[in-house]
């Protein structure tokens, strides 16, 4: 049997879909995160240079792979929103720009946490650093661009536009560590070198990072589901899904 | 945590706050617009009934 995978890129299709999505996402993220945290704190063991303190880092590195990994979903979103005209793909992006906020916020103020006893300092303006918090204000500038624009589908484009050009920043944060002198430590996972950490601690943050994943993917479909109502509040199938009262 | 309890804490308990805040934030935007739904819902049928009354 082939699916018509072109029928989900209309919202009404997509808005039940999407509804039907959600409960197994929050699920696997509840189930992952219980797992995740129980390996990171009662399994992995303390650290021998850093203590108690590197139990950071289970939250740390997921939001600031999530930050990252999330600006490059949504500009391709954004992007292809702007060359196909899919109304889907720019409402996908628009929510999906929230919480890639929100962990990129995270992964610096865990940052902060994590640097003052480590380092010594909470904040230092080393390219790591620096270029996370270029990234927070790429997901704000996105933000405010599409709220400053009253017709949806003119902020879709301008917005596009911006999130594109700042897709720029993706490999720079990745690789500054490499091509500057940072404060911040190299990569402890990559992906042509056997990870710097032990195998339970590694574990532990993998399972976060997952957890983080479904989390995102939920949430994100959670708030699609309510962009499309509000930009199709007008269309017939609203009126249609509010009589059976399946909104 | 070693003394290290403000550091390690006060991470994840922002953390977790802020996902709730998200998930509030997400649900309450949704029930304004439910809201707004039945309201226009319940307009419209007060008007139908008006229509075949008069």
């Amino acid at each position: 049997m082939a699916i018509n995978w072109f029928k989900y890129s209309s919202p009404a299709s997509f808005y039940t879909l999407a509804g039907k999505m959600i409960p197994f996402f929050v699920v696997l993220a509840i189930v992952l995160l219980i797992a995740g945290l129980y390996v990171g704190f009662f399994v992995a063991p303390t650290d021998f240079q850093q203590g108690e303190a590197y139990r950071i880092i289970f939250i740390h590195v997921p939001a600031a792979w999530m930050s990252m990994f999330l600006y490059v979903v949504m500009a391709f979103w954004a992007g292809i929103g702007l060359a196909f005209n899919t109304r889907l793909s720019s409402m996908f992006a628009t929510a999906i720009a929230p919480t890639g906020a929100m962990f990129t916020f995270l992964a610096l103020w865990t940052g902060a946490l994590w640097g003052k006893p480590m380092w010594g300092t909470w904040w230092v303006w080393d390219a790591r650093l620096t270029s996370e918090l270029i990234l927070l204000f790429l997901y704000i500038g996105f933000m405010s661009l599409q709220a400053a624009i009253d017709d949806p589908r003119r902020a879709d484009k301008a917005g596009a536009i911006l999130a594109l050009v700042g897709v720029v920043n993706i490999p720079i944060i990745y690789f500054s560590v490499q091509w500057w002198n940072t404060l911040h430590q190299g990569a402890s996972v990559s992906v042509n070198q056997a990870p710097a950490m032990a195998t339970t601690m590694l574990l532990g943050m993998l399972i976060m990072v997952f957890a983080s994943w479904m989390y995102s993917i939920a949430v994100i479909l959670k708030r699609v589901r309510v962009i499309i109502l509000e930009r199709e509040s007008h269309a017939a199938w609203v009126a249609e899904l509010q009589k059976k009262g399946a909104i | 945590m070693g003394g290290y309890g403000f550091y390690v804490w006060g991470s994840y308990i922002v953390t977790f706050i802020c996902i709730a805040g998200e998930i509030i934030l997400i649900s309450n935007r949704r029930r304004t617009l439910e809201r707004q739904f039945s309201l226009i819902h319940d307009l419209d049928n007060k008007e139908t009934k008006n229509e075949t009354t008069s």
